[in-house]
């Protein structure tokens, strides 16, 4: 008998093995740096999103990325909603009104499509009218639109945050594409986007650090929300219904053990 | 089901009812007083659990579809929609979605214990079959769901999952073209799949119907695999087995709500937030982690036709798996070797399902090849044959017997109370 299990142990043991051994070498080719680690406040069962981040992450993503990056499924009233940056309800009307870009409407009575300025219940309004365009102006890339991008990508805000402050000089002997930057954090390394940020490029009045570092962390920021903007209202009921239905299990467990006492099982 | 009834009901309303059409004391034979074995653990809970997150999947998704578009320019956005601007709309595409996977949590530990307790011989060989069935309408279902929003593994799994019809020789591209409405995965493809993940599982339901009656027809199996005898050895299902189950029920929705509320998108993959493009390839396409034992199988025969004949092979063998089993005992309980080939299997398809979300390259093919000859080496040799060689343990008289003995301490019976709780313990993470 235990001569036997000794041997089917062995089988498997010599199955896991093999299959490890075999497997451990196709490592390797095309890996990815993992990105850096960065701390959020919207992390953990209890996280929420930094208001005062939110609004700076908007401030940088209007002033620079939304020249090339679009955001097709947030609009501007989004950014006076509850859990996210919040901003009131006169601020959103400023802010729809001052985005860099007017929003196209129409047709008009006469059939012709016009520019207006934008109002709170308007999408942000793309930079491109289409991806061939945006490929166009970008030598042959196309940038990404931004409304759910920090889901996008494996560990998204980390992710954003270590690209936006990962450009480097290339390894001695690389040769980059035409176009091209060397970032290590993008897959194949490089990358058809100039570094977009800055140090003191956008205003900050709160005084925050206006450093590259900073505007790359309040924009990851930024990016989770537009990509999970119900973030906040999911940890709240969760954290209501985990306590429901932990106390729930406790009653049961306690009902279950009483009616089996007298049951031997 | 069973004719005229026997019971007398008080209320006369009831007993009006019921002597036209006998549904309460059906449910009352079938659901409260159906006499239950007394020993049945925590494995035998996930039968309610399938039940209750096929009625979660139901709701949930008669909710979104309410509000997802299925056209291809549409698909993606009607989806993000629902995230954000549909009330709560978040919370049911994140129980849907979260739902699939942990139904499918709930139907393998479900599986892995009717191959452990030795639940598919006779005379439940159709209950088994049947429960196979239910098995691959609910992968058609889950696959065909996945595709719905249209994001780039939406798309990409589509293409290569409906490209393996193209294996079968003569008629394949046919059949593929048949499949697409189309000559590629295109807005034909979307709309046909959202009219089936629709209507299936309305089918999954008239199955898992049949699976319960044929379920009620020998009554439960339970952990030492001994017939009930007399009515010493079972207890009404209700309260004894309601209770229990909707303890276990909690608890699993404990595990399940820590997803939906905490880590909604950890089991999906992040290519399926890029919308749909045909013309840019993702540099690994792999399916939900549920399937990936089956694809390493797929991916492990180097010919195409193969790998599909494999694949399919490797849910078909269970079809044949009551005749496959030669031992005349059940329970791997009192089947020393059984119980050790039973973790190895585990292990094997642990380790199918690892491979199956690496690359298919150089080593990881080698390792899939070996792990998918064990999978069916496990079926086609390894149990006929230990039906003949293998020297099992004394059963017990009856179930009484052994839940007193188990009370004095030791005794034949194991139950599997320990080993198996630890595979409930790691099941979740099937993706390896
Ligand atoms: C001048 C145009 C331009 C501006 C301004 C710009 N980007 Fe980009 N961005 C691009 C292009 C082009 C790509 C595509 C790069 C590629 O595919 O190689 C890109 C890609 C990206 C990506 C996706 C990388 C990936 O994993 O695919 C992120 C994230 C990103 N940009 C963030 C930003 C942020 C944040 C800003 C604002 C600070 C910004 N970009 C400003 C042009 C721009
Ligand atoms: C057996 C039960 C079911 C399973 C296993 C299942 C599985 C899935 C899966 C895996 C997805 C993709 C999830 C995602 O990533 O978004 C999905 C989406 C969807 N399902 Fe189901 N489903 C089931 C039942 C139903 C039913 C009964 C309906 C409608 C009556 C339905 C309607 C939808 C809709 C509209 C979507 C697209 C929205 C979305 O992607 O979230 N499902 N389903």
């Amino acid at each position: 008998m235990s001569q036997i299990k000794i041997a089917t142990l062995g089988l498997a043991a010599a199955v896991a093995v093999s299959s490890a051994l075999v497997a451990a070498p196709a490592f390797a080719a095309g890996e990815v740096k993992p990105p850096k680690s960065v701390h959020f406040s919207f992390e953990g069962p209890f996280g929420t999103y930094d208001r005062g981040q939110l609004q700076r992450g908007y401030k940088v993503y209007e002033q620079v990325c939304a020249a090339c990056h679009s955001m097709d499924l947030v609009a501007f009233r989004n950014l006076g909603d509850p859990g996210g940056p919040e901003f009131s309800p006169a601020e959103v009307r400023v802010l729809a009104a001052e985005f860099p870009r007017e929003v196209v409407d129409g047709p008009d009575d006469l059939g012709d499509m016009f520019e207006r300025p934008g109002k709170p219940s308007d999408y942000f309004p793309p930079p491109f009218p289409n991806q061939a365009a945006a490929r166009a102006s970008n030598s042959g890339a196309y940038p990404p639109d931004f409304s759910v991008i920090a889901k996008a990508r494996p560990n998204g805000p980390a992710y954003i945050y270590s690209l936006l402050v990962g450009y480097e000089d290339p390894p001695a002997g690389m040769e980059l594409r035409d176009g091209a930057y060397y970032n290590s954090y993008f897959p194949g390394g490089q990358i058809a986007m100039a570094p977009p940020l800055f140090d003191e490029m956008v205003e900050y009045t709160d005084g925050t650090p206006m450093t590259v570092e900073q505007y790359s962390k309040d924009l990851s920021a930024f990016l989770m929300w537009t990509a999970e903007p119900k973030l906040e209202e999911r940890k709240r009921i969760g954290f209501q219904v985990m306590v429901f239905l932990v106390v729930l299990a406790g009653l049961l467990y306690f009902t279950k053990k009483k009616l089996w006492r007298d049951v031997d099982h | 089901m069973s004719g005229q009834s026997t019971y007398h009901f008080k209320n006369p309303a009831v007993r009006w009812l019921d002597s036209r059409l006998p549904i309460i004391s059906a449910m009352k034979v079938n659901a409260l007083d159906f006499p239950t074995p007394k020993n049945l653990n925590y494995f035998w809970t996930f039968g309610g659990i399938l039940t209750l997150f096929l009625g979660i999947q139901i709701v949930t998704g008669l909710v979104l579809a309410m509000h997802y578009t299925a056209h291809v320019d549409q698909a993606f956005n009607s989806v993000e929609e629902i995230m954000r601007d549909v009330n709560y709309g978040w919370l049911m595409r994140y129980m849907h979605a979260n739902g699939a996977s942990f139904f499918f949590i709930a139907v393998y530990i479900h599986i892995f214990r009717g191959l452990y307790y030795g639940s598919y011989k006779a005379p439940r060989e159709l209950l088994w079959m049947i429960g196979v069935v239910i098995l691959l309408i609910m992968m058609a279902t889950a696959f065909m769901g996945y595709v719905l929003p249209w994001g780039q593994m939406s798309f990409w799994g589509a293409t290569v999952i409906t490209n393996l019809f193209s294996a079968i020789p003569l008629v394949g591209e046919p059949i593929v073209q048949w499949l697409w409405g189309g000559f590629a995965v295109g807005n034909p493809t979307l709309n046909r799949f959202y009219a089936l993940h629709f209507l299936l599982p309305f089918v999954l339901a008239a199955v898992v119907f049949l699976h319960i009656w044929a379920l009620h027809v020998p009554g439960n199996n339970n952990p030492t695999g001994v017939e009930v005898k007399s009515n010493k050895d079972t207890v009404p299902f209700h309260p004894y087995y309601t209770v229990k189950d909707f303890l276990a029920v909690i608890v699993f929705l404990i595990v399940y709500a820590a997803f939906v509320f905490y880590l909604p998108n950890y089991l999906g993959h992040t290519d399926n937030y890029i919308p749909a493009d045909p013309l840019v390839t993702p540099a690994h396409i792999v399916p939900e982690w549920y399937f990936l034992p089956f694809y390493a199988i797929l991916r492990a025969i180097p010919d195409k036709l193969g790998g599909v004949i494999a694949m399919f092979a490797s849910i078909g063998i269970l079809f044949l798996l009551p005749w496959l089993d030669t031992s005349k005992v059940r329970s791997a309980a009192f089947r020393p070797l059984y119980r050790q080939f039973f973790w190895i299997l585990v292990l094997v398809c642990f380790g199918l399902g690892y491979l199956g979300s690496q690359p298919a390259e150089g080593g990881y093919v080698i390792a899939s090849q070996i792990l998918t000859a064990y999978y069916f080496l496990h079926f086609l040799v390894i149990l006929p044959l230990l039906g003949l060689f293998e020297k099992t343990k004394p059963l017990p008289g009856s179930i009484s017997e052994s839940v007193l003995s188990k009370d004095k301490g030791g005794g034949p019976t194991d139950g599997g109370g320990g080993t198996v709780a630890a595979a409930a313990a790691s099941a979740p993470e099937k993706r390896g």
